[in-house]
């Protein structure tokens, strides 16, 4: 019996291909939002694991991008260290950080990592803010430099989109083998049926803690590209307001579908972009949007989609319809 | 009927031929604080450009090109003014002005400077100078140049020993507070309070019963216009009865209209103001009034003057590319008398900094009252 | 001595405005399983629904206040639950809460955008000045605020152990399923929860004004810290609300003046992990048993 190759991995490495000669056109701006928009989705990507796979609300995934973001700087500047080094560093960091975190939340009650996270997003912003002699406090972090890949400088606008581009599809393809593995089976199993996960053996909290971490770590990764991508790094992007943002572009897109996450960040990123036009408006009409999304589909885009090739699957098959497939 | 159907062919073709008669334009881009804790400051720089760019274009434009502005909304954010930017470099704008805020100045200026377009901006935090950045450029004092003169007026005019601190943290208060805190040490006056308030904050009663029970002879406030605001009630409610003194932001007619009489016997450092004896400034005043309905800040006279120094600059140099234009703007002096919209006679330093006249000001019976003059650092 | 009186009292009058905020959002938590992400803006907006009556069409304060009054309570009391969650909220509670969480979104940039960037000075509905009490300076404004909110919260309260309708609505949010089979028209009681939260958010709103100042952005900390309150006093009793509120209020107002004002934000959230560390429940709340 051949295995089916799963739709998302196929999803994936098209999309990448596509993506990679598609700005070749675009000017600066339009080349920084794409960019913009991949490091938003690799942050998103850790959170959906957390939210929809292991079903945790967290409210710090901004803080962990905060994280990985003055951690990368702090190395390339301060330590000259190499950019691939700070990666590793900055993810590894952060999922020492949601261990640390989730373990004594966990233990207490299941849904008051929230809180935990809530405390935390606020704590991570303010030291940021306030210890200057560490992050440059109010002042920020300037002058980050784009890191060189097999010895090119990525100063570019394409270069540096390119290799947003790669390093995002390497932590995709991670997090894909993850998911489809027995530990990715494992998290969902947590997220459909606790009770009967427990009864089968599964340790939740030690799966609960994993599936935390790697998403808190996954936005380490985030922080890692935002740092170069941006050259400026100050408190201000790593508020709680932004580990919001995160959580509803998570929603939107999809929450538990692997795919979601890009979903949702382009909706976040582009949607004010495209409603540009519209003047000071673009607020209001992305709002009104995403409620109306919500009230259709609180499944998200991905939801939406799903039901939509449900539906044509089931006008080709009179047969029996298959449920919606969740990935 | 003739006449109508031969109207619509007259109209036709005038339609069709505009076109070919429409002038080449000089397109400037404007990225400022529309949203966010900065609106009120980038709302009153945008229109004070509006109004620099409609008297510009009334006198025939800028070597007889007309100015075509662009305004973003930087969001007082970092991240959303460095793409803004970004943009109005890919539209070929061959200037930029603004932010007001010095947090998305500081994130954008690169930017600029890597493309060789001169950034002229209203921020005042001492650092936006100190980056060896030459394509940056002031419209209003460095925060490093005020505050001894500041200091000085407390340790000569008001007399104060001790002063209470009272800065918002973010990077325009905090380097206001950092270039303070020296200034007062080296005359002796000891810093009885050193507050620190959020961005944005509302609730001011904990800070200023704190500066009440810290019992220094005088009180110096950094903050942004509608904080001041806030803390100048909340001050009058805690009964803080000593010298409140500050610069441009705390004595602002937006924060008198806010303040209502909390902000009455409020001294400070002026930089620019429509209030100042300078007739130009008055009449910049009259002209916003009559077309915005308000009267301006400080900020409404910054983005009128950062118009008129591309003008006066594309004409000196009879040229319109951007690299002329950041030479030119290099240590050029402008007077009144060469330029009318420049208000007040500048200083450029080969920095970008600015030099000119400032004044001290008292708020008395709900308005701003100029008291003294205060000449340049380097006349 | 005095400063701490001060500090005191200044901490009370915040925190009666944090528990007003926090009360109507754990009714409205009780009642329908809403997070109201939203609330801090509705404590924002009435008060520039009245402005744009004085200001934009030059209406006489006791017309605005009444007309933006009654617009509120229809629109974001009767109509949030109609429009905004009676449709999304068979699908759980996180969609409902991003959606909420989106229309604060869309109210405070509507009210940027149709009424203005710019604070604008609200008038005081209750006396200003100052008395001397215990030799500290204490503020008028301060006590009023107080004094008004523990009434609504008292007339509240007895509504709601007094009254049959109360009692009903009571009944309703602590088990609806219950109240259902019992005949009690669980829809209506539900409508009544959302009415009284947006009257709650209205008298809030003409309250903080004054001191906050009139701005679309007013709503950014008034709903992290009604949070906070509910959680701390115990989600799942009024009377947790009220003593959260007050205990955020003081905790900040002492924190900013004893602890260093650059981390006061952060001793309100400490103190909330500190509580569902050891009082899950809330200060003030009933221990919750888990059902099977």
């Amino acid at each position: 019996m051949m295995r089916r190759i799963d739709p998302n991995l196929i999803a994936v490495l098209l999309g990448a291909g596509i993506l990679w000669f598609l700005p070749a056109g675009f000017g600066n701006y339009g080349l920084y939002v794409m960019a913009l928009w991949l490091v938003m989705a690799v942050a998103a990507l850790g959170l959906n694991l957390t939210l929809g796979y292991a079903g945790q609300i967290s409210l710090a995934q901004a803080a962990f991008l905060g994280i990985g973001a003055y951690a990368t700087s702090l190395l390339t500047v301060s330590a000259g260290l190499p950019w691939w080094s700070a990666l590793l560093v900055s993810g590894g960091l952060c999922f020492l950080v949601g261990i640390l975190l989730g373990f004594p939340a966990l233990r207490v009650q299941h849904h008051y990592l929230a809180f935990v996270t809530l405390a935390f997003a606020t704590l991570v912003h303010l030291v940021a803010r306030n210890e200057q002699w560490l992050t440059g406090g109010v002042y920020g972090f300037a002058n980050i430099p784009r890191p060189s890949a097999f010895g090119v400088k990525l100063t570019g606008a394409l270069d540096f989109y390119r290799f947003v581009l790669a390093v995002t599809l390497v932590l995709t393809l991670a997090l894909w083998w993850l998911v489809r593995s027995p530990w990715g089976r494992a998290f969902q199993a947590l997220r459909e049926n606790p009770v009967r996960a427990a009864s089968l053996g599964v340790d939740i909290r030690a799966y609960t803690l994993l599936a935390f971490a790697i998403g808190a770590a996954y936005g380490g990764f985030a922080g890692a590209l935002y740092a170069p991508l941006v050259e400026f790094i100050d408190p201000g992007p790593f508020a709680l307001s932004a580990s919001l943002m995160l959580l509803l572009m998570v929603i939107v897109g999809g929450s538990g579908y692997f795919l979601g996450p890009f979903l949702g960040a382009l909706v976040s990123i582009a949607l004010p972009e495209w409603l540009r036009f519209t003047g000071g408006l673009y607020l209001i009409l992305y709002a009104a949007v995403v409620i109306a999304l919500l009230a259709l589909c609180p499944q998200g885009l991905s939801g939406l989609m799903a039901r939509g090739l449900a539906a044509l699957r089931a006008r080709r098959r009179p047969a029996p319809a298959l449920d919606g497939e969740r990935p | 009927m003739k006449a109508p159907v031969s109207a619509l062919a007259v109209l036709a073709a005038l339609a069709l031929g505009l076109p070919a008669q429409a002038q080449e334009k000089v397109k400037i881009v404007n990225v400022s604080e529309l949203s966010g804790p900065g609106a009120t400051a980038g709302t009153n720089w945008r229109n004070g450009i509006d109004l620099a760019v409609a008297d510009v274009n009334a006198k025939g434009g800028i070597l007889g090109k007309q100015i075509e502005i662009v305004h973003y909304d930087g969001q007082t954010n970092p991240g959303a003014t460095r793409a803004a930017i970004q943009r109005g470099i890919d539209e070929k704008a061959v200037a930029v002005l603004g932010p007001v805020f010095s947090g998305p100045i500081m994130a954008s200026m690169q930017i600029s400077q890597r493309a060789g377009v001169p950034q002229i901006v209203g921020g005042e935090a001492a650092n936006l100078t100190k980056q060896g950045n030459p394509y940056i450029f002031r419209t209003s004092l460095n925060q490093a140049d005020a505050m001894p003169k500041l200091a000085n007026y407390f340790r000569d005019e008001v007399k104060a020993k001790s002063v209470a601190v009272v800065w918002v943290n973010n990077d325009f208060g905090k380097g206001g507070r950092d270039a303070m805190l020296p200034e007062l040490e080296r005359r002796g006056i000891k810093v009885a309070a050193d507050v620190s308030t959020e961005q944005g904050q509302a609730d001011f009663a904990a800070d200023a019963i704190k500066v009440k029970n810290a019992n220094a002879d005088a009180v110096f406030v950094y903050l942004n216009e509608e904080e001041s605001a806030r803390f100048l009630r909340a001050a009058k409610q805690a009964g803080v009865d000593k010298p409140i003194v500050g610069e441009t932001t705390l004595l602002g007619a937006k924060v008198i209209e806010l303040a209502g009489d909390a902000a009455n016997g409020v001294k400070g450092h002026v930089g620019l103001s429509v209030d100042a004896p300078v007739p130009a400034f008055q009449e910049f005043g009259q002209k916003y009034q009559q077309k915005f309905g308000s009267k301006p800040d400080h900020n409404g006279l910054k983005g009128y003057i950062a118009v008129h120094m591309i003008k006066e600059v594309a004409e000196r140099t009879g040229k319109l590319d951007s690299e002329t234009l950041a030479k030119g703007l290099r240590g050029a002096r402008i007077k009144p008398s060469e330029e009318p919209g420049i208000l007040i006679d500048t200083k450029w330093t080969e920095t970008g900094d600015v030099d000119r006249e400032s004044f001290l000001a008292e708020v008395v019976a709900g308005k701003q009252v100029i008291k003294t003059t205060l000449p340049m650092i380097n006349p | 001595m005095d400063q701490l009186l001060q500090l005191i009292l200044s901490g009370l009058a915040t925190g009666a405005i944090y528990a007003l905020a926090a009360i109507g959002f754990t009714l409205v938590w009780q009642t329908s399983q809403v997070i109201n992400f939203a609330q801090g803006e509705f404590v924002m907006l009435p008060a520039i629904l009245v402005l744009a009556g004085t200001m934009g069409l030059g209406w006489p304060l006791w017309l605005a206040i009444l007309v933006a009054s009654a617009l509120f309570l229809l629109v974001f009391g009767l109509g949030f639950k109609r429009i905004v969650v009676d449709p999304m909220i068979r699908h759980g509670v996180l969609p409902l809460a991003i959606a909420t969480m989106a229309l604060a979104i869309l109210m405070k940039e509507g009210a940027k955008d149709a009424f203005s960037a710019e604070a604008h000075p609200f008038p005081a509905l209750v006396p200003t000045g100052n008395l001397q009490l215990l030799g500290a300076n204490v503020s008028l404004r301060d006590v009023s605020i107080v004094v008004v909110a523990v009434i609504v919260i008292v007339a509240l309260q007895l509504f709601v152990t007094r009254t049959r309708l109360g009692r009903t609505m009571q009944a309703t949010a602590q088990n609806p399923t219950v109240a259902r089979i019992l005949g009690v028209p669980v829809e209506r009681m539900i409508a009544l929860t959302f009415l009284i939260n947006a009257g709650l958010a209205v008298v809030a709103s003409f309250l903080v004004s004054p001191i906050y100042l009139a701005k679309f952005s007013n709503g950014e900390v008034i709903g992290l810290a009604a949070f906070i309150a509910a959680i701390v006093g115990g989600f799942n009793q009024v009377r947790g609300a009220l003593v959260g509120g007050f205990v955020v209020g003081l905790v900040d107002n002492l924190a900013a003046a004893y602890v260093s004002t650059a981390y006061r934000t952060a001793v309100p959230l400490a103190l909330l992990v500190l509580v569902i560390l050891f009082k899950p429940e809330g200060l003030a709340g009933r221990k919750e048993e888990r059902t099977v």
